[in-house]
């Protein structure tokens, strides 16, 4: 079988040790985590974890398998990228002078639909979301000036299916 | 359901009163029904036991001379009685010294509770002396856990791990308590735990899957069945029997199935894996319908996947959904209880006999038993094997003692030739073969079923892990029978370098002392044998005896225990030598 990304989304209670579980079941199986995002869900007081991973579908399934059966998890699904829509989003710190400066730079940022978040004496700040290979090719444009900082989130995703989590909450 | 109005009710008349943390732990066990624990005290668990001594009356604490001893204990104490195994230590040190029992617990799925003190909550996270991160480390090998770091957190999370521990697939929980927390008052009350919302232990059988079941069962040539503790577990037994007689299937265990079904019903054909049964093992290879009930495919089972059962269909017999298709795929997953699954099943099952293919495991079990089970348990040469042990103590015990077992040879020989005529009588460590288990299992064993004869059987190898529990066993005068089968080597593992490391039997020769003496000094009346005129009457003597009893065999020095499935091997590729 070929190693895939794949999505996985976990509905779960809020709880100190979850993440710890949850990461632990990856590591067992040498298996490695490429991107985590913990949010509120669509119901309240229920948690999503969004967990990105490299794999093939056979551990996918073994690792949704274990993670459901923890006691604080209600329920957890995997996804293929052609399930789900996902973005990630990041933030792009730049030298001030660079706005004025380089021409260039204007163009970057209209042309990848950035939007800048903040201007200040030292620096500025371009946020942007999108797919990581967009992203990505944002910092390689912007690279050949100078980024002072760079970060980008984990993947945040929804499924174009259903996920019925209020049904399944009523069940148990 | 309750409405809101009832349950508003039930509450007001909750009487509650205002205890310490750690009284009210103790009001939580007995409202559990918990009658027996094991533990060791220290600092940040000292609360607790001063309850335990005003409690003393009510609930037996027993000191094992090593928190280790303290889970396997357990471990005996639940698997003997299907209640709560209850473990209780100290922090740090106290609290690593439960994590084998732990690890052991969840992989054979032992309902067990831990009880863990820990540091008082100013100082979590400062590096205090004793303060280790229980939750941490206990994590992967526990099926929940929970720090409690407020007195009133402990009735609703106690209810909870009781709960977990014993619902759906068992397993341990442990419950880390801040010191602070065990010395707060609070008003207490009680109330069981009947569900938790993110958590559903059992499904409901899915009417579909088991009409799919009965369907392939009733077309099936040459069908087949492995058990494993499931059926235990699930109380499943009568369902289990009926379902073999009525469909006429040969049925085979695995070592945490064995006992579930009669050793001596003609049905049972024998138990499977890496030194399983000849037939069992090959026949996988031969069967159309493979009916798997309550196990979990493991590999010192199934051997090399890619040649297991290829041939068959596969019906999977399940409550973990997490088990379906993991090793196994399966063409029909029925989920749920074994014993309401198996009874939804059964009136389905056309009745059948299926003679000719039975007697393949009749011929199969010929050709074992005249190149092995023979010289095993009815030995010509001169040195004593572990299976006329083995074979002389069902004799005496008229198939009737539980027989807690080691891990190595001494517990594959046990397993293989042990005969039962009662459910829950085979407690070893399967799934994770830890040596140290069966001298302190045996002790739960013993107090988890004072009316049945408990023997363990231990290799000189693991019983200088645990040894320290002859403390145990001295001081209540615990009467179990200790049988270590001495072969002055590890001796599952100098088999392997025997057969695959060209005899390079590195740190495997054992020096050992003088176990009798051992014995002896714990005023335990201990004996030691060599020769077989002496096995049949020192046997009879120990069993019947009324006391505690060691008794060491030396046996044959370099056998070995075959059928062997060569890891990494087909089930098809059994070596009878
Ligand atoms: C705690 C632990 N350490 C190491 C092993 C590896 N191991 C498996 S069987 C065995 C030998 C056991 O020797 P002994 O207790 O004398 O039993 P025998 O095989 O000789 O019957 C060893 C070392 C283990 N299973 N558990
Ligand atoms: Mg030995």
């Amino acid at each position: 079988m070929e190693n895939k990304w794949f999505t996985i989304s976990v509905y779960s209670e809020n709880n100190v040790g979850l993440l710890n579980r949850i990461s632990g079941i990856f590591l067992k199986r040498h298996i490695n985590i490429e991107s985590l995002n913990v949010s509120k869900s669509e119901i309240e007081d229920v948690s999503k974890f969004t967990i990105v991973a490299h794999t093939t579908e056979k551990w996918v399934h073994n690792i949704v398998g274990q993670i459901e059966k923890q006691i604080e998890v209600i329920k957890a699904y995997y996804h293929t990228d052609d399930e789900t829509i996902y973005q990630e989003s990041a933030l792009f710190k730049i030298a001030s002078g660079l706005l004025f400066d380089e021409r260039q730079i204007q163009n970057i940022i209209k042309d990848n639909n950035a939007q800048i978040v903040t201007v200040s004496r030292d620096f500025f700040v371009i946020a942007k979301s999108g797919r990581r290979n967009e992203i990505d090719e944002m910092h390689d444009q912007l690279k050949p000036y100078g980024i002072m900082q760079f970060v980008r989130s984990g993947r945040i995703s929804v499924t174009k299916d259903e996920m019925k989590i209020s049904a399944i909450l009523k069940e148990f | 359901m309750e409405t809101v109005k009832e349950k508003k009710k039930s509450t007001d008349s909750k009487k509650t009163i205002k205890v310490s943390g750690a009284e009210a732990l103790i009001h939580c066990l007995l409202a559990e029904g918990v009658e027996t624990m094991y533990g060791y005290p220290g600092g940040a668990i000292m609360p607790v036991y001063d309850e335990l001594y005003k409690f003393q009356d009510k609930l037996t604490h027993i000191l094992t001379r090593h928190e280790q001893g303290a889970t396997h204990a357990a471990q005996g104490y639940a698997r003997v009685s299907g209640k709560v195994g209850v473990a209780i230590a100290t922090s740090g040190p106290g609290a690593t010294n439960l994590v084998t029992g732990l690890a052991d617990a969840q992989i054979d799925s032992t309902p067990m509770v831990c009880i863990t003190g820990q540091v008082t909550r100013q100082l979590l996270g400062t590096d205090a002396f004793q303060e280790t991160d229980i939750i941490g480390i206990s994590t992967p090998v526990t099926k929940w856990n929970y720090q409690i770091t407020e007195a009133s957190e402990i009735p609703e999370v106690m209810a909870k791990a009781f709960y977990i521990a014993k619902s759906g697939r068992p397993g341990p929980v442990l419950v880390d308590i801040t010191k602070n927390a065990q010395i707060e008052a609070f008003d207490f009350s009680y109330e069981k735990c009947t569900a938790v919302r993110s958590y559903k232990p059992v499904s409901k059988p899915d009417t579909n899957a088991i009409q799919a079941a009965a369907d392939l069962i009733n077309s099936a040539k040459k069908p087949f069945i492995v058990w494993g503790q499931g059926v235990i577990l699930g109380k499943a037994e009568e369902e289990l029997k009926a379902l073999v007689e009525k469909a006429g299937i040969p049925a085979a265990w695995t070592i945490m199935g064995a006992s579930a079904l009669d050793t001596a019903h003609p049905l049972n054909v024998g138990m499977v894996g890496m030194h399983g049964n000849y037939g069992p093992n090959l026949m996988t290879n031969e069967c159309d319908l493979l009916i798997a009930i309550g196990m979990r495919f493991d590999d010192r089972v199934t051997g090399r996947l890619e040649d297991y059962a290829k041939q068959a269909k596969v019906i999977h017999f399940e409550i973990d959904p997490a088990e379906i298709n993991k090793n196994v795929h399966a063409d029909v997953a029925v989920l749920g209880n074994s014993k309401e699954t198996l009874g939804l099943v059964l009136p389905l099952i056309n009745e059948n006999s299926h003679q000719a293919w039975h007697n393949g495991f009749k011929e199969k079990y010929k050709i074992e038993f005249d190149t092995i089970i023979k010289n095993d348990i009815h030995p010509t040469k001169d040195g004593l094997t572990m299976g006329e042990v083995i074979e002389e103590i069902n004799l005496a015990s008229n198939n009737k003692a539980v027989i807690v077992s080691d891990v190595g040879q001494h517990q594959m020989i046990a397993c293989r030739y042990a005969k039962f005529s009662q459910s829950k009588s085979n407690i070893t460590s399967g799934g994770l073969g830890t040596m140290g288990f069966a001298l302190p299992a045996a002790i739960g064993a013993k107090m988890g079923a004072m009316d049945r004869e408990v023997v363990a059987i231990i290799g000189d190898g693991g019983y200088q892990m645990t040894i320290q529990e002859l403390g145990v066993i001295f001081q209540h005068k615990v009467p179990v029978k200790i049988v270590v089968l001495n072969n002055e080597h590890l001796g599952m593992v100098r088999q392997w370098q025997e057969l695959f490391f060209e005899r390079r039997y590195a740190s495997t020769v054992m020096v050992n002392p003088d176990f009798v003496k051992i014995a002896e000094g714990y005023s335990i009346e201990a004996k030691r044998i060599s020769e077989r005129k002496d096995l049949k009457a020192t046997i009879q003597e120990m069993m019947a005896s009324k006391e505690p009893y060691f008794l060491e065999v030396k046996v044959e020095q370099e056998d070995n225990v075959f059928p062997m499935i060569p890891s990494g091997a087909s089930v098809s590729e059994v070596r009878l030598k």
